[in-house]
């Protein structure tokens, strides 16, 4: 108990620290120990209550009770702050579902049918797992920050700087996802979802320029339309079933009852998680420096979403509420990479490849069975470690060149290697084979077949497609080779170094140990969710040839480089028609002038562009919600009358 | 286990040896239908002899690198597929070994092989689905019946005494429509054609020289011995006529690409695409759905 | 056996400063009638994959460059062949202004096919000349490895 209240305190307790920390290497060095201590107690956290079959703590008492009036207080503030800054930007929407959202929480509250004799922490497996990649990814990523920022003001010397907020507000995110994750209590969880909300909408809006406000009300309003679904979902179960836990209402005995909270939260989770319609404002995100960004993409905001629906997966399996949300996840796969083909901002393929990765987890989550929900962890691991890595990478980038878009990483192999280096574990972990991303893939089309959901199949066949295409797309332009290339000079920080290779480091980690982690984590935690006693996914034979290609991909290199040694590697002229202008960029055009020779990739902008097929697949999507939550209620009172 | 070791030195020693004279034979059957007399027979292996007895010049390391990840990604998916395990995972390592010719033809920085590259990543993109749904195709044919569905290569061929092809006849023509894809032949071959003279001039292979263009040349003999494989498993069943039946329809189909490539012009990439995809939903999808009522 | 190169001699054609008259008799040589590929002969169009360089046409400012680049880019072992008489000496472009002379005043030629233009059988015959010259070349290729 005393590691997991360690965990969501300390990071508020940093948060206030740093508040009142105006000096840079102060902050750094506050930052780098939160950061460290984080990760010290995670790890002590995990070594605790990993092995166990899932702590409760916290029954009812004085203590949760007055926690429950803090609670109850911070949520009002938060409203209160919504309400004023909305009224502010004349965005008087955000502000009402707000209020609609906390006035409805507040009643249950006061109306005291909110009250229960169940723990309110509930720490498992998947808790564990959860906590380790917020403590490490996070704590990484605001050790990153501490560098970045410096660079970042020194590049964008229009905007103010208001680091002071900017730290605080990263670890209030951290402590109020290590909140999520551990509460068993749906108000609790809700809580905490809220301060996620509304901390993100904060951070977007860092820079305050107008697409800044735009952006980050974008993120609200979409968020709290989740959290209303959210709070219904809590009443319903409260007054109808009776139900305070996540765990109570997963392992309710009657599936019919359970359909509307269930499908509610699912919907929750389809905002948080930026699933097709919501994905915008993920995207719009983006306007923030280049933490923000991280930690929203990969360690918290969108986990949270997708915990939750793993939470929820053995309650979904074979449902109406499973249904819809695997065919929404499927369905935001295929088009968000789709759209990644389409853009060159580095940033922005990251966003869509994220809500790309993210429908595939949902979709998992969704479908419920064992082997899905085990792709489903795997891939929210790996999403986790790569995006984050390739998010800092990127922003490491953007300071060192002045771009951040693909076309401008043409070569970059030759201009910045080790931020290339960084890039393709990046890439290679997300979707080379035998790492990650297939091997999840592979999973997800068994069950999905196994599920008789042949559309879903088809998401999945066009969407490894499309997303095989972006990845070696970008990847295709860093490892340019170009002849006479100099090295750009970059000043990254200690603390950027630092958080990358730790990053890379995880990353090669997670793709060597895949089996290990497979049956020693994943494995036993499926197992806790689904209340058998063991699960086993991965066959022995297929074990060994993913062992067979691990051991592929680091040998080929070496014996490609002794080859290499016989031979004579001088590099050669490449062919332009002969008329190679001696240095590899240049050819002699038909006046006898040195033109410059460059390809660019290509984007297919009139096939997959957002200007096609946004609105479609918003419109399909919307419809796709609106009718299976329609349906769960028709149901319902189908099954009352 | 014995088995399908077996399979795989057989491939791995042999594959060469058979795409070669299947090479020649395609050699010798175009120019026939050109009213040509053609190459010897044997003119595939001259060939990869000459050049690996040529100078290597290349541009960087990186691409001696990619050149041999290509070689060795493809043998190992005919070594997989021919040792008869999971079916999505030969699918898999394909693309991963397609991937490296792309890193290899981009890393020159070569206009043609960008180029090429480039064009190769569209073909790809054309055939990816096709190829996953052949591999979800087996699987359902598989489950229809007694048994629980199956990726697993010698459990598809032995699972019944009934070709999958009477099961699966969208999918196989599926598969064929992007065979002509793989197999590089036109309309096609707009990456990189086996004929001379195209518009870019050799396209993903224009950097490479003497023992590295051997080493494509060899890869490609293995992936083609591994694409009619994927072809015959369509035929193969637990009663022996099926075997003869395999290579016939083998035979069949692969006459039918060079004929293909013989009388038909190239077409431009979105050509390629848009009809793959068509292919690929109206044939390879509706089929599986028919078969998932069952 | 002896021909390690000789049984697959890929072709680069380059049309200097010709009437083309050669370049068409180039071509024919690929038709049903000729059928150079009967000897593997492919005709590459590119200088990496080549290993005779085919020139028709002679030699001027411009393309002198070029020339020597695409022959630079031929991995070794590599021969040049020389075809109709502007290639071998200039023919009747030699006096022009702009000539420099035939293929021979840039680069090595190893075979000379006359003619104007050079017939097919001709220039087959040509073709034939020169691998003997590749397989000699490429014998002392591996000797001075050897060395």
């Amino acid at each position: 108990m005393g590691f997991a209240a360690f965990l969501i305190l300390f990071p508020f307790l940093a948060a206030a620290v740093l508040i009142f920390t105006k000096n840079n290497s102060a902050r750094k060095a506050v930052v780098f120990s939160s950061g460290i201590i984080i990760m010290a107690a995670a790890v002590l956290f995990s070594v605790r209550e990993f092995p166990g079959s899932g702590n409760a703590y916290l029954g009812q008492s004085h203590l949760t009770h007055r926690i429950d009036n803090i609670m109850l207080a911070a949520e009002l503030f938060l409203m209160a702050l919504v309400v004023v800054l909305s009224v502010k930007h004349r965005k008087y929407y955000a502000g009402l579902l707000s209020v609609i959202g906390t006035a409805a929480m507040t009643w249950l509250e006061v109306s005291g049918r909110a009250a229960t004799d169940e723990a309110h922490i509930y720490c498992d497996k998947l808790t564990v797992i959860m906590c380790l990649i917020i403590a490490f990814i996070g704590s990484l990523i605001c050790i990153y920050a501490v560098g970045y920022m410096v660079d970042y003001h020194n590049h964008h010397t229009e905007y103010r700087d208001r680091r002071t907020f900017f730290f605080p507000m990263l670890f209030v995110f951290l402590g109020a996802m290590f909140g999520l994750v551990m509460s068993a209590n749906l108000n609790w969880i809700y809580f905490f979802w809220e301060v996620t909300s509304i901390s993100s909408f904060l951070l977007i809006g860092y820079t305050r320029t107008k697409k800044a406000i735009d952006n980050s009300f974008r993120a609200l309003w979409m968020n709290l339309l989740g959290g209303l679904g959210f709070a219904a979902a809590i009443i319903y179960s409260a007054i109808m079933l009776d139900v305070t836990t996540l765990s109570g209402l997963v392992n309710h005995g009657t599936p019919s009852l359970i359909l509307i909270p269930v499908i509610l939260l699912a919907f929750a989770a389809l905002t948080k998680s930026a699933q097709l319609p919501f994905s915008k404002w993920l995207l719009g995100a983006m306007v923030a420096p280049t933490p923000t960004s991280a930690l929203l993409h990969s360690a918290t905001m969108v986990k949270a979403g997708v915990y939750l629906l793993i939470r929820l997966a053995p309650a979904m399996h074979g449902e109406l509420s499973g249904t819809m949300t695997s065919l929404v996840g499927g369905f935001t796969f295929l088009i968000a990479s789709m759209l990644a083909i389409t853009v060159s901002d580095g940033k922005k393929v990251l966003a869509y490849s994220t809500i790309s990765n993210l429908g595939l987890i949902t979709a998992c989550a969704g479908v419920g069975t064992k082997e899905t929900v085990w792709a489903a962890v795997l891939l929210l691991m790996f999403h986790a470690v790569s995006k984050s890595m390739m998010f800092q990478a990127v922003g490491a980038i953007e300071n060192a060149t002045g771009s951040r878009n693909i076309e401008d990483m043409h070569g970059l192999i030759m201009s910045a290697p080790f931020l290339a280096f960084v890039m393709v574990i990046g890439i290679a972990g997300m979707f080379l084979a035998p790492f990650g991303m297939l091997i999840s893939k592979w999973a997800a089309l068994k069950a999905f077949i196994d599920a008789d959901n042949i559309v879903l199949v088809l998401f999945i066949a066009f969407g490894s497609a499309t997303t095989m295409l972006y990845w070696t797309k970008w990847l295709a332009k860093i490892l340019v080779c170009k002849a006479h290339s100099h090295k750009v000079y970059h000043r990254t920080a200690g603390g950027e170094w630092l958080s990358l290779l730790s990053h890379a480091f995880m990353m090669i980690m997670l793709c060597l140990l895949l089996p290990t982690i497979s049956i020693a984590v994943v494995e036993p935690l499926l197992a806790q969710l689904y209340n058998v006693k063991s699960v086993s996914v991965l066959a022995p034979e297929d074990l060994v040839i993913m062992v067979i290609m691990l051991v592929m991909v680091f040998v080929i290199p070496v014996v490609a480089r002794v080859l290499t040694s016989r031979i004579n590697t001088t590099p050669n002229l490449e062919y332009m028609g002969g008329v190679n202008q001696g240095d590899d960029r240049h050819f002699e055009d038909s006046f006898g002038n040195p033109k410059n020779m460059y390809l660019s990739g290509w984007y297919l902008e009139d096939y997959f562009g957002e200007k096609k097929i946004w609105l479609p697949s918003a419109a399909i999507s919307v419809v796709m919600i609106v009718a299976f939550i329609g349906l769960s209620v028709g149901t319902l009172s189908g099954g009352v009358i | 286990m014995v088995g399908s070791m077996i399979g795989i030195v057989l491939y791995l020693v042999f594959a060469p040896f058979v795409g070669g004279l299947i090479s020649g034979i395609d050699r010798k059957l175009t120019a026939r239908m050109q009213g040509r007399i053609g190459p010897p027979l044997l003119q595939p292996f001259y060939d990869v002899r000459k050049l690996i007895n040529k100078e290597i010049l290349l541009i960087n390391n990186m691409q001696f690198l990619f050149a041999w990840c290509f070689v060795i990604f493809i043998a190992f998916t005919g070594a997989l597929f021919y040792g008869g395990v999971n079916i999505l995972l030969v699918v898999f390592v394909l693309t991963t070994a397609a991937m490296f010719l792309v890193l290899e033809a981009t890393t020159t920085n070569s206009p043609f092989s960008v180029m090429g590259a480039n064009r190769e990543m569209m073909q790809m993109l054309s055939y990816e689905p096709m190829v996953l749904l052949t591999a979800v195709g087996f699987y359902v044919a598989t489950g229809i019946g007694p048994h629980d569905g199956t990726f697993n290569i010698s459990e598809i061929i032995t699972h019944s005494d009934i070709p999958n092809v009477v099961y699966l006849p969208g999918v196989f023509i599926g598969y064929l429509y992007i065979l002509t894809i793989k197999l590089r032949k036109s309309p096609f071959d707009i990456s990189m054609s086996h004929h001379a003279h195209q518009e870019m001039v050799k396209g993903i292979t224009t950097e490479l020289t003497g023992g590295m263009m051997a080493l494509i040349e060899i890869s490609h003999w293995y992936e083609n011995v591994f694409l009619l494989g994927l072809v015959a498993l369509f035929i193969l069943c637990s009663k022996w006529w099926s075997i003869p039946l395999a290579l016939i329809v083998c035979a069949a189909a692969f006459f039918l690409e060079v004929l293909i490539d013989n009388t038909s012009a190239r077409v431009k990439w979105d050509l390629m695409l848009k009809s793959a995809w068509i292919i690929t939903l109206v044939f390879g999808a509706i089929n599986i759905f028919i078969l998932q009522m069952f | 056996m002896a021909t390690k190169v000789a049984k697959s001699p890929w072709l680069l054609h380059y049309d200097g400063s010709s009437c083309n008259g050669c370049d068409i008799e180039v071509l024919a040589c690929l038709t049903p009638i000729y059928d150079v590929e009967r000897f593997g002969i492919i005709n590459t169009g590119n200088p990496k994959h080549a290993d005779i360089l085919l020139i028709t046409g002679g030699i001027n400012t411009q393309n002198k460059a070029v020339v020597e680049q695409l022959y630079s880019q031929m991995p070794e072992p590599k021969v040049v062949c020389a075809v109709g008489i502007c290639a071998c000496n200039g023919g009747v472009f030699k006096e022009c202004y702009n000539i420099i002379g035939g293929v021979d005043k840039v680069i090595p030629v190893d075979v000379y096919v006359p003619g104007c233009a050079a017939r097919p059988n001709a220039i087959i015959d040509g073709v034939v000349k020169a691998l003997g010259v590749l397989e000699e070349k490429r014998k002392n290729m591996k000797g001075g490895a050897a060395e």
